[in-house]
């Protein structure tokens, strides 16, 4: 098939002057209008140019080979705290760099060899496949529908009803032993997302020092994070504790604090917050001294620590939970409870 | 002898007495007094003579005459000449223009200058000194240490290295790579602009070197990054945006070269 094999009859701007704009189509105007004529590359033509494209090939699969040479070499002879200056990447580790490098090389010659060998080599040549619609003869049809209905005929699945009900049962039932095996996915929170570890009596710690602290520590516009007392990082369950019990303490000056509930739960207008946001439960404890918000960095919710730690933008649900302290008896800042309400984030069963 | 013991009744002879008196006090005094106290005390009220001739042009117009602020700016009575070296001596102040933050820029100040402001804004009532050399510089500090207190205290808003971030509202907590430590110590002191402070009294002296060995350790022009190419050190969001548009970009380009590029001997 060729360019002959078209006729130029068929082009709008000669069916216009033959018809004057007539709509009746000449021929079937839906012709596969076939392959346009084949184009040899220079490799089809001059086998020396053949033979060069062939050894470029191989030489980007032997490069490839080189490099993975070198990928093993260097994971030899470089330890692993070795740092070398590396314009422009900067001080940067040479065991990391080489096999980065010699890995990369070793990939793309692979990739680059092979595009070059499909696209200078192998041939080229246009071929069309058609398509054919995929259906069995009326015959064979007719012999699998027959054998159908007798094997249900044989099998009496019509006839008795009682088999059929009791099959449909069993199998209907026998996926449930799957869904009950899910129950092993995990217990059940219970309690544990509504309590932290804050208990009336327990000092503020510190996490700077691991000291209590006092009020005379905290100054106004001064940011301190607390865990409860007893509580150290070498606990095995430190990270779920401090999960929900962080706080984050800082001193406003109470003619500032314009949330009455706020006001008594402070001492001398210290206020110690849940450091959990209340959207998804990220650390919070990007304060702002003067405006005293907490701009949470997940998601931009933000509180006002002044105003009961309102949300004031963002996705939150909830108000920052705070903790009420008082002062004991021989000076330290301590709790006087739990949390009222769940820290972190809403979950379904909250309320 | 005589002649003085017969006029020891004279009327002005209690005057004569007390002349005497006073002027042997007055020369024992000149003799023995701290005269080098004498020099530094005149120094310093010099130094804050100047400082308030300083303050009189540059600062007194949002800060009050007499620092006790206006609506423009702040009071400046009790922040200290800490305050006053780091704003001042970072360039934040005096501010160009009013806006959610004062940025960096050049200090128009020079260091002498800086410390006369100091001194009168101190005299003015009591706060944070400026750090001795001894208390900011990283040496023998413990940097695993410092690098822990980093990441409770000051990762949240100025990165986990560092680099800086966004706040609400246009604020911003600023890249601290290439701070002088001096500053870095001031600003932890002073809490400037909506940076909290951490007085000595929740972070000791000893933490806040450590915390700045460490950021000498990882965020400077010699800090040591394994993996190279840190695109910022800002984390994904500029990690994704650079393999999405020029990873991804250089991947489609390399396509469309090889595909755009014909192999036919005859190009038409």
């Amino acid at each position: 098939m060729s360019n002959e094999d078209m006729s130029e009859a068929n082009l709008p701007s000669e069916r216009e002057h033959a018809h004057h704009g007539a709509v009746e189509p000449v021929g079937d105007p839906f012709a596969d209008p076939g392959l346009p004529p084949h184009e040899p590359r220079r490799q089809d033509i001059d086998e020396r140019t053949a033979r060069r494209s062939e050894r470029t090939v191989a030489l980007l699969f032997t490069l490839s080979m080189v490099a993975t040479v070198g990928f093993i070499a260097s994971y030899v002879i470089f330890p692993i705290g070795k740092i070398v200056y590396i314009f422009p990447f900067g001080h940067v580790s040479a065991l990391n760099f080489a096999l980065g490098l010699t890995l990369g090389v070793a990939l793309f010659a692979i990739g680059a060899g092979a595009v070059h060998w499909a696209r200078t080599l192998m041939s080229d040549e246009e071929v069309p496949d058609e398509r054919h619609a995929i259906e069995a003869t009326p015959e064979v049809r007719e012999k699998v529908f027959a054998d159908f209905r007798q094997g249900v005929k044989e099998s009496q699945f019509g006839r008795r009803r009682l088999i059929r009900t009791t099959m449909m049962g069993a199998l209907s039932l026998v996926p449930l032993s799957g869904i009950v095996l899910l129950r092993d996915l995990g217990p059940l929170p219970e309690k544990k997302l509504r309590t932290t570890a804050w208990r009336a009596g327990m000092r503020l710690i510190n996490q700077n020092t691991n000291e209590p602290l006092r009020p005379e520590d905290i100054g106004v516009g001064s940011l301190t994070f607390a865990k409860p007392e007893g509580l150290s990082e070498d606990d095995e369950n430190f990270q779920n504790v401090i999960a929900k019990a962080a706080l984050m303490i800082v001193r406003l000056n109470p003619q500032d604090i314009k949330d009455k509930r706020e006001l008594e739960w402070s001492h001398q207008g210290i206020v110690a917050y849940s450091k959990i946001c209340t959207h998804v439960g990220c650390p919070i404890s990007l304060y702002e001294q003067q405006t005293h918000h907490v701009l949470c960095p997940c998601h931009q919710s933000t509180f006002d620590l002044s105003d009961g730690g309102r949300v004031i933008f963002g996705p939150a649900g909830h108000a920052l939970p705070q903790l009420r302290i008082s002062v004991n008896a021989q000076g330290y800042l301590e709790a006087l409870g739990d949390f009222e309400e769940p820290v972190g984030p809403s979950f379904w069963e909250r309320g | 002898m005589k002649k003085l013991s017969a006029r020891r009744r004279h009327p002005l002879a209690a005057l004569v007495v007390l002349l005497f008196a006073l002027a042997a006090t007055g020369g024992l005094y000149a003799a023995f007094a701290p005269a080098e106290k004498a020099q530094a005390d005149s120094a310093q009220s010099l130094a804050t003579e100047e400082g308030k001739r300083l303050y009189s042009v540059g600062c007194a117009s949002c800060h009050g005459t007499s620092g006790q602020g206006t609506h423009n700016g702040p009071s400046l009575v009790g922040v200290g000449a800490a305050a006053v070296d780091f704003q001042v001596g970072t360039g934040r102040m005096p501010a160009q223009q009013p806006g959610a933050q004062v940025p960096r820029k050049k200090a128009i100040y020079n260091q002498a200058q800086i410390d006369q402001l100091a001194a009168y804004i101190a005299s003015l009532g009591p706060g944070p000194a400026i750090p001795s050399k001894q208390q900011y510089s990283p040496d023998g500090a413990d940097i695993a240490n410092g690098g822990q207190l980093f990441r409770t205290n000051c990762a949240q808003c100025h990165n986990s290295t560092g680099k800086g971030g966004a706040l609400s509202e246009g604020k911003f907590a600023p890249t601290l790579e290439g701070v002088d430590p001096k500053h870095i110590y001031e600003a932890m002191l002073t809490g400037p602009q909506n940076m909290p402070n951490f007085p000595d009294s929740t972070m000791p002296a000893k933490d806040k070197k450590d915390i700045i060995a460490y950021l000498a350790q990882v965020d400077s022009s010699k800090a040591e990054s394994p993996g190279g190419l840190e695109l910022g050190g800002l984390g994904p969001v500029s990690e994704g945006l650079f393999a999405w548009v020029f990873g991804l970009g250089a991947l489609i380009t390399v396509a469309i070269w090889v595909a755009a590029r014909t192999a036919k001997a005859r190009k038409s």
